[in-house]
């Protein structure tokens, strides 16, 4: 099935990824070629198939709800030079 | 220049026929003499390599050794290594320090191995030609103007070339064995949840799997030991003993059966691929094996049902980077929501962002039972069909890829194209099944994968049939011409 350029930009808006003009046919193309190519899958009949998640059917372990890791804010905030007084900053949210 | 084993290297430490500090000089030497045509690695880390070798060679010398203990190794650049850049072949993590190790990583530097790089991957592994990567694409040792394959590009290429005589990789659709079939290595993908994927960046979480590129399936067995196991750290990992694979290799194969799909043998497959298939089929019934022809009927839809589940994972564990804790940050939004999309849009490359689109959506309000839910039903009906074969034969074998390596550039601007050229290896991933490829000749001057195929858990068994083989044939030890060191030089 084709997807309209109207299509994309709204999945790019949902994935939060911007589309330029110039890019916009490229991605129609080969965004509907990989969807043509997926669509083989609708001519099989799955009514009596449960859904697989996992391959081995093993469930989420759990454990002990106890801190495991140590506090490495320091650490963890070297990554980014976007930081003060400890918190991340970003451009103003709110006016 | 000779290559040498992980088994042989181990030997040779523990005589005292060379160090580690020499084999990592030596290796190093290598890495710098060839990466400029080759461009397998990312980051070389020569001083903590180093470092790390005169330790190795310190507990040789006491005697405290073990298997791998001073073997030079490459990571591929996917698992996260404390102080050292992880790039994940993107712009978005160009600039990446991880703060901690992958579990990967951290039980091989345990066993003793002597990290010498990070290598060259298609962007977030996603890509079958390595021409995805931001730092460019790797070139095929054997041909230079081919593809290595991908993901794991780099560490097949290294491997090949005699850079190194391990590396990792990771395989969510065939990205370990694909490019281990296209440079003439062994390259093996576990079960799904054998070996932890803490601290291995996320691509398609039900389908990412750690394995290894090596030269021999002994090398891989020695290899396995130490990287296998339970991890808390992952909540999908296997909470199942890691059996002595390196023991297990000299059992006969008298008697056992070896499954060969119908499938695998269309007309997409190239003739001199076929050719040595066969002839490699016939070296396992002169070794005692039965051959029965199976059948697997979905597999053609193995292709379209992996490039829905595996873009659906991936749109969601790529949803965290956003420019704000860490990575690349577009440096003049106006507001947080330019932030996000400038950031993505400038960090991620054009086939990442076809699949985070792809997955999002298959994903959204009004397609997901059409796509999603479809796709996993379809996924149990892959998986139960190869689970039936099993209950027949010991393991699968069959080509691992369709063609012997393809031309940079020849599949790039075709999507769906490069998908196709992973058709026999991505119901593996499917079903979470361990698989393996091994050199078994050339298709014209290009090396062919033959790919085995276990079942769940079935490791012990892939890497007995694949050591027979290499017992019996010196594919494995064929070696791609001399790298020249000016350039792409073709």
């Amino acid at each position: 099935m084709g997807l309209s350029k109207k299509d994309v930009q709204h999945i790019a808006n949902l994935a939060r990824l911007e589309v330029s003009d110039e890019q916009i046919d490229d991605y129609v193309e080969k965004l509907t070629q990989i969807l043509d190519m997926v669509d083989a899958l609708k001519e099989v009949d799955t009514s009596e198939v449960l859904p697989l998640a996992h391959p081995l059917h093993m469930s989420q372990p759990l454990r002990v709800d106890e801190p495991t890791e140590k506090n490495q804010r320091d650490l963890f905030q070297a990554n980014t030079e976007h930081v003060e007084q400890g918190l991340y900053t970003v451009p103003k949210v709110i006016e | 220049m000779d290559r040498l084993t992980v088994s042989q290297l181990s030997a040779g430490l523990r005589s005292g026929k060379f160090s580690s500090e020499e084999l990592t000089r030596q290796s190093l030497a290598r890495i710098e003499a060839a990466n400029p045509s080759l461009n397998a690695f990312i980051t070389v880390t020569g001083e903590e390599a180093l470092t790390a070798a005169r330790a190795a060679d310190r507990k040789l010398a006491s005697g405290n050794a073990g298997p791998l203990t001073g073997i030079p190794l490459a990571h591929k650049d996917i698992f996260c290594t404390a102080g050292t850049l992880t790039t994940c072949g993107s712009r978005m993590l160009a600039n990446f320090v991880s703060p901690y190790d992958a579990t990967v990583v951290s039980k091989l530097a345990d066993a003793g191995v002597v990290l010498v790089g990070k290598t060259n991957m298609d962007e977030f592994a996603m890509g079958s030609s390595n021409e995805t990567s931001y730092f460019g694409p790797v070139r095929n040792p054997w041909e230079v103007s081919r593809s290595p394959g991908g993901s794991s590009g780099g560490s097949a290429a290294a491997v090949a070339a005699g850079l190194v005589p391990a590396a990792t990789g990771t395989d969510t659709g065939g990205s370990i064995r694909q490019p281990a079939a296209f440079t003439g290595i062994t390259g093996f993908k576990p079960t799904y949840g054998r070996v932890s994927r803490y601290g291995m960046v996320a691509f398609a979480s039900s389908l990412d799997q750690a394995g290894t590129l090596t030269i021999t399936a002994e090398d891989a067995a020695l290899l396995m030991e130490a990287m296998a196991g339970f991890d808390a750290r992952d909540s999908t990992s296997a909470d199942q003993a890691v059996p002595p694979y390196s023991k297990m290799l000299d059992e006969s194969l008298a008697g056992k059966t070896i499954g060969v799909p119908r499938e695998y043998f269309d007309d997409g497959l190239d003739p001199g691929c076929e050719r040595a298939i066969r002839d490699a089929l016939d070296v396992f019934s002169d070794l005692g094996a039965k051959i029965t022809e199976v059948e697997l009927p979905h597999l053609a839809l193995s292709v379209p049902t992996y490039y829905i589940v595996a873009p659906a994972e991936c749109s969601s564990n790529l949803s965290r980077y956003d420019g704000i804790r860490f990575g690349y940050r577009h440096p003049d939004a106006r507001d947080i929501g330019e932030l996000y999309t400038r950031t993505r849009q400038e960090g991620f490359g054009a086939e990442v962002k076809r699949r985070i689109m792809t997955g999002t959506y298959v994903l959204s309000a009004g397609y997901y039972d059409a796509y999603y839910l479809q796709a996993q039903k379809v996924r149990r009906l892959i998986r139960d069909e190869l689970m039936r074969c099993f209950e027949d034969v010991d393991i699968v074998a069959g080509p691992t890829t369709p063609t012997p390596a393809f031309g940079l550039g020849e599949k790039i601007d075709d999507p769906v194209q490069m998908y196709l050229n992973d058709i026999y290896t991505i119901a593996v991933n499917l079903a979470g099944t361990p698989g393996i490829s091994i050199p078994c000749g050339f298709s014209g001057t290009l090396p062919v994968g033959l790919q085995l195929i276990g079942p769940h858990f079935g490791e012990a068994t892939l890497l007995n049939f694949a050591h027979r083989y290499q017992q019996q044939t010196d594919w494995h030890t064929k070696t791609p011409p001399p790298v020249s060191n000016d350039g792409a030089g073709e």
